[in-house]
């Protein structure tokens, strides 16, 4: 870093004050503590309905919501907004979408009853309602080594040709409960189905979205090692708790 | 009831041999398979039974608060000599309703009691609702609770109402018009509907906690704005862009008063009448002042006078494992359950209210069973930063304890006052106790199925229950 200023991060919570079930906002606080922790200054906005997306994020988190939230969510993300967004990613934003978040930014969202949603196309994704909730303790192997989370999903989720993987389920469901995928990720942007919440006790992968977002913005995304005795034996008895219960 | 029904006589048989050999063998807790063996044999039970209350039935419904509020109504009706009918064990869902009033009937069919208090799950109401035919309904509050097991709000509501709109004017449904989704439930329905909320000075909140869910408008879509916010999303609330309101209250509650972890007063003004009068009740915190104003209502829905529901509200301890206080090996333990984001929140609000952070050592016990909801996600969207504040020691146990400790990380407490107890809850609370100091006093955290199992080890151990009543 080449600023004597002193350093900060810039982190984006779309659709916060809707879009947010399941703790999501433990993620936003992991991304942001890991940061200070380190002598970064988080600032985190909210991007809501009808605000635009600014030029200068480095780190998106974008949560599930229910029913109602996800199709004025939807409808807000077509046009020049979603280009953005994936303006943003293609520039090297990280960004961490989960369960409804994930949904919207693959191709389309079928439900049950209703209109299909259309999302924006970032991830060769596309989602179905699907017969039975998944709800359980997911375990998966990743390029961040072992990742745990909750799943909670009914919506069924398909990778296309381009799509990479996020992981492959070791305990739970994943993406479809069928093809052994969980997930799916894009340059620094990743959606999943895991809540939990998901990066507190998964340091690498959150420490993986502030190097990106430190390196987008700095050209250099080098971190100092933390003391994660605590997230360590969160993650440890998470995947233990996995395995007994699934 | 002197028509002989046999499907009716067989269900009661069923279920009194099924209660007597659960009791025999010593099974604790053995309060819902009784009902399910009589529901198998006569799926009417419940209406043919609830049929004969004199008075008819209350049908108490919410997230938080049932347990209490209904124990609060059942005190008052017995105050004013009725003899009450009242799943009291919290038993809720539908089983468990028929097994007290299976209990509560002779082999013949005959109930013995003239007015029903009938606590009522989430994901049960519509059944009970439409076995029951309630004389009345409370809707208490609805937020946000395990949801892996309830689904999401949204659901739950659309079927509240779908429930509402199949009865007559013959139910009156009272309803906390402080929460909003609630009001959109209970709106345009034949019932009538008696409102009630807070209108108070003191005791407001500056902003609306992370935990709060329905901040939208449930008719056009716009976010709620408020006049003053009270409890998670409760609170005299309106949308500026379409120009719904709360509506007006029927019963007013202000002037609260909280007494730390004790007690509460509180002002209820009967709009209708004019008339104010001054409760005072032992229960803490400001959602107890909502769950206090409720069954203020309820009563008052059913006909009884003020005077006999003061006296009953004076005389009203907690419910059974909400809060206790234990004395045991000369340490104050305080217990009160935790098991969603707003009576967490509500909690933590208590124990910092009058020193303005934590300066009790305090064990948080989180496990991840069926019934504490698998899902820890939920610590996230407590305010645990309420905590970083202050130099009390906070110690973590139970299945997801580590977890806990690192929610407590992220919430800014420094970890050098953490303590990282076994999982193991009797390794955890003894630890705990020996770290609090003699003649000192504690703070115990659990959740559902974690303050089961405290409360037996301490049983088991010869704790004195200091305050106890179930």
């Amino acid at each position: 870093m080449t600023t004597t200023e002193t350093p900060k991060l810039t982190i984006a919570w779309l659709y916060g004050t809707k879009m947010n079930i399941y703790g999501d906002r433990g993620n936003v606080l992991a991304l942001a503590q890991r940061a200070r922790w380190r002598g970064v200054t988080p600032e985190i906005m909210e991007i809501g309905l009808g605000d635009p997306i600014p030029g200068d994020v480095d780190v998106f988190f974008f949560g599930g919501g229910q029913d109602q939230e996800q199709v004025a969510v939807s409808r807000d993300l077509q046009g020049e907004k979603g280009e953005q967004l994936r303006l943003a990613v293609e520039s090297g934003a990280a960004l961490l979408s989960i369960c409804g978040g994930y949904q919207l930014l693959g191709h389309e969202y079928r439900p049950h009853d209703g209109n299909p949603l259309p999302g924006i196309g970032l991830f060769d994704v596309e989602s179905v309602a699907g017969p039975e909730r998944f709800i359980g303790n997911v375990v998966i192997e990743s390029r961040w080594g072992t990742l745990v989370g909750f799943e909670n999903h009914s919506g069924l989720t398909f990778l296309g040709e381009r799509a990479e993987p996020m992981g492959r389920v070791q305990v739970g469901r994943g993406n479809n409960g069928r093809d052994g995928t969980e997930g799916a990720i894009y340059k620094h942007a990743i959606g999943c189905y895991l809540h939990g919440a998901l990066l507190p006790k998964n340091p690498a992968l959150t420490d993986w979205l502030v190097a990106a977002g430190l390196e987008r913005r700095y050209g250099s995304g080098d971190l100092t090692s933390l003391d994660d005795t605590i997230e360590l034996a969160a993650h440890t008895s998470a995947v233990g708790r996995a395995v007994a219960t699934r | 009831m002197a028509r002989f029904d046999p499907r009716l006589i067989g269900a009661l048989s069923a279920s009194k041999v099924t209660a007597f050999g659960i009791r025999r063998l010593g099974r604790g807790g053995g309060t819902s398979a009784p009902g399910l063996i009589a529901d198998r044999i006569d799926p009417a039970l419940l209406t043919k039974l609830t049929a004969q209350l004199r008075h008819g039935a209350i049908v108490v419904a919410g997230t938080n608060g049932k347990t209490t509020t209904s124990r609060m109504i059942a005190d008052i009706l017995e105050h004013a000599g009725h003899t009450v009918v009242h799943n009291r064990s919290g038993s809720n869902l539908v089983r468990g309703v028929v097994s007290t009033f299976a209990a509560q009937a002779s082999v013949t069919g005959h109930l013995r009691g003239e007015i029903g208090v009938i606590e009522t799950d989430e994901a049960a109401f519509p059944d009970v609702v439409r076995l029951v035919r309630p004389r009345v309904i409370l809707l208490n509050n609805l937020f946000r609770d395990q949801l892996d097991r309830y689904g999401e709000l949204d659901t739950i509501a659309r079927k509240w109402r779908a429930s509402l709109l199949e009865l007559d004017a013959s139910t009156t449904i009272v309803v906390n018009a402080d929460d909003p989704a609630l009001v959109t439930v209970s709106s345009d329905l034949t019932s009538p509907r008696i409102t009630f909320g807070l209108d108070e000075g003191r005791y407001r909140l500056d902003a609306l906690p992370h935990a709060a869910d329905a901040a939208t408008c449930r008719i056009c879509g716009a976010d709620l704005a408020y006049h003053a916010l009270y409890v998670s999303h409760l609170g005299d609330w309106y949308c500026p862009s379409c120009g719904s309101a709360r509506p007006s209250l029927t019963f007013s509650g202000h002037d609260t008063d909280l007494h730390g972890v004790d007690s509460l007063a509180i002002r209820i003004t009967d709009t209708g009448t004019q008339r104010t009068e001054r409760y005072e009740i032992g229960v803490p915190g400001l959602y107890n002042a909502y769950n206090t104003l409720a069954a203020v209502a309820v009563s008052t829905a059913v006909g009884i006078d003020t005077g006999t529901i003061r006296g009953a509200l004076a005389a009203f301890r907690s419910a059974f494992g909400r809060i206790e206080r234990v004395t045991w090996r000369d340490r104050q333990l305080t217990l009160a359950l935790v098991k969603n984001p707003v009576g967490f929140n509500e909690v933590l609000r208590m124990l910092t209210a009058e020193t303005g952070g934590l300066t009790v050592p305090t064990l948080i016990a989180i496990n991840d069973l069926y019934a504490d909801g698998r899902d820890v996600s939920w610590l996230w969207d407590v305010d645990f930063e309420l905590l970083a504040d202050g130099d009390g020691r906070l110690s973590t146990t139970g299945l997801r304890g580590p977890d806990m400790a690192n929610r407590l990380k992220y919430a800014g407490v420094d970890p050098a006052r953490m303590t990282s107890l076994p999982v193991k809850l009797d390794a955890g609370l003894d630890a705990f106790v020996e770290s609090v100091p003699p003649g000192g006093s504690g703070y115990i955290l659990p959740t559902y199925t974690a303050m089961l199992e405290i409360r037996k080890l301490l049983a088991d151990r010869g704790a004195v229950e200091s305050f106890w009543q179930q």
